[in-house]
């Protein structure tokens, strides 16, 4: 009895707090791992290959790269929906899957806006982890959800239906929800496609606040000039990691050409066309 | 009015229906959110349709129906759910194969009986006014567990219903809650059971819900609306049977689809009438 119960309840680990915030070492993930079981040892095809890399606690990293690269695929191993085939994943020194301040900000088109919750019940189910089974909101949830909001500048939607909310708005909300989790390690996906400049703006200003607190930001984008301007390193993937550096040096043409491919054209004086078609509809499905 | 309302209360298999059925309109209703949210209807209908066999063997034995039904039930929305996460075929193709497979199982053992033909229009169409007082207090036993979980697993079942990725960053038993969600729909089908029976099945789960949805858009207000939704349209559908000599279950679910139009057509700033404004 007492062993169903720790299997449906589960615990969360302790921080070691000398660990990188997020480490990976030497991981593979196969292609429809899981889905059949083990598929032998035939030629596997790979959406991960060999991956290593540290980020330490308040890094903000873009993460870029053609689609199908392995985006998503990397943040899922990373918020612990997927198990590598090979290698390890560790947050603060344990595998993801015993915390919960891992929080992920999804693709604005995966998400039912017409589901009947409210922006505060939103963010209030960033919650439910510290609450806990059979435990309702205490008032410090309560304070925790309205100063979250307050903090993306969204107090005044607390009671809208997330239906009725701007690109902009639903993407704070989220971030809200996020502040919410109290999350040292927020992943983003795309949070910025679709947005115009000055909403692009309220994001990274929020970004900005969060990095005293010592939040460890992982953002997916295609936007290669946001990424060189508004990020301390950029993660260039295909696949492999092509480059992980500050701008200055990920952004070759040569890893660009390694990474992008047909997608790219070098032209002349190494002015850079990337032909890379954006976001929701073509990003991998897999998992 | 009032001699309107009270002279069919004067029989007491009449007030066990009407018990039986607002327990239904509320139970259904409320877990239909649930059902109309997460995209369940199909899987209900067919899991409603699966519970024959069971239902069969009880009656042929002479035990309670709730009890085959509630054991065929589970077997089978567990199994669904197993056989779903194999990945071996998508899930509406493993519930079209037994759902049509254990349905014709469940005629077939009926019609090697006698009286075929109104047994079977009792699993089909519902037998309300058959309500025994054993019936009723299974109805309200398994009503107020189907109640009591959606209480106490609330904020759970609206992250996974919402966000699943969210669900596994906050470790969520997803799996336990997944199975949990499709123990209840079975165990809610078996308390609607004799009320509106096996055919009409889906109109209590997905009807006041449908209705409620246009009326608001928060969930807990949802259920709050689909209740009342439901429960009126239990006791109308019942009251509607008796004074116009029609079968209750149908009469019940035609109220309901009645108070569905009226909403689709009037909801305030949803409805049809409204847009076209």
């Amino acid at each position: 009895m007492s062993n169903l119960v720790a299997k449906i309840i589960p615990r969360h680990v302790t921080h070691q707090p000398a660990s990188p915030t997020l480490q990976l070492d030497d991981v593979f993930v196969a292609y429809a791992e899981g889905a059949q079981g083990v598929t032998s040892a035939r030629s596997a095809q790979f959406a991960l290959e060999a991956v290593s890399f540290q980020v330490k606690a308040g890094e903000r990293i873009a993460v870029v790269g053609p689609n199908g690269a392995g985006k998503s695929t990397l943040f899922k191993l990373i918020v612990g929906a997927l198990k590598p085939s090979r290698g390890s994943v560790n947050v603060y020194g344990h595998g993801p899957s015993g915390h919960i301040c891992i929080a992920y900000v999804p693709q604005r088109s995966q998400i039912d806006w017409s589901f009947p919750v409210t922006v505060e019940d939103v963010v209030m189910m960033g919650r439910v982890g510290q609450i806990g089974l059979f435990h309702w909101p205490r008032r410090r949830d309560w304070e925790l959800v309205r100063n979250s909001l307050a903090r993306v500048n969204a107090a005044r939607l607390a009671k809208k239906q997330i239906g009725e909310l701007s690109g902009g708005q639903q993407q704070r909300v989220f971030i809200a929800r996020a502040l919410a989790q109290e999350a040292e390690l927020l992943l983003m996906d795309e949070p910025l496609a679709g947005l115009d400049v000055p909403n692009q703006e309220k994001i990274f200003e929020i970004l900005d606040a969060l990095r005293p607190d010592g939040v460890t930001v992982l953002v997916a984008t295609h936007d290669l000039d946001l990424a060189a301007a508004r990020f301390d390193r950029i993660m260039l993937l295909n696949k492999k990691i092509v480059a992980f550096d500050v701008a200055t040096a990920v952004l070759e043409p040569r890893n660009l050409l390694q990474a992008y491919g047909g997608h790219m054209h070098v032209l002349g004086n190494s002015d850079i066309l990337l032909t890379d078609e954006c976001c929701d509809h073509y990003e991998e499905r897999q998992g | 009015m009032l001699t309107w309302l009270i002279e069919p209360l004067q029989y007491s298999f009449i007030v066990r229906a009407l018990l039986a059925a607002m327990v239904v309109g509320v139970v259904g209703s409320v877990f239909g959110t649930y059902v109309i949210l997460r995209g369940m209807a199909f899987f209900g209908d067919a899991l409603a349709h699966t519970i024959l066999p069971g239902v069969v063997v009880a009656f042929l034995f002479g035990w309670p129906l709730a009890v085959g039904a509630l054991a065929m039930g589970l077997l089978t929305a567990l199994g669904i759910g197993a056989l779903s996460s194999q990945g071996m075929m998508k899930e509406d193709t493993a519930i079209g194969v037994i759902f049509a497979g254990a349905f014709a199982l469940g005629v077939a053992m009926l019609s090697a009986t006698g009286n075929y033909t109104v047994d079977l229009a009792h699993f089909l169409f519902g037998n309300l006014l058959g309500v025994s007082t054993a019936d009723l207090w299974v109805t309200a036993v398994l009503g107020a567990f189907v109640l009591l979980a959606i209480l106490l697993f609330y904020k759970e079942f609206l992250v996974i219903s919402f966000d699943p990725a969210l669900a596994t960053t906050l470790r969520l038993p997803a799996n336990f809650l997944r199975y949990l969600l499709l123990a209840l729909i079975a165990v809610t089908i078996v308390v609607s059971l004799q009320v509106v029976g096996i055919a009409l099945m889906m109109a209590m789960l997905v009807t006041p819900a449908a209705a409620a949805s246009l009326l608001t858009r928060r969930l807990p207000s949802m259920m709050a609306i689909a209740a009342v939704i439901g429960t009126l349209s239990s006791v109308t559908g019942l009251y509607a049977s008796y004074y116009l000599d029609i079968a209750s279950g149908p009469a019940i679910v035609l109220v309901a689809t009645a108070v569905f139009v009226l909403v689709f057509l009037f909801a305030p700033g949803r409805g049809i009438m409204w847009r076209k404004a």
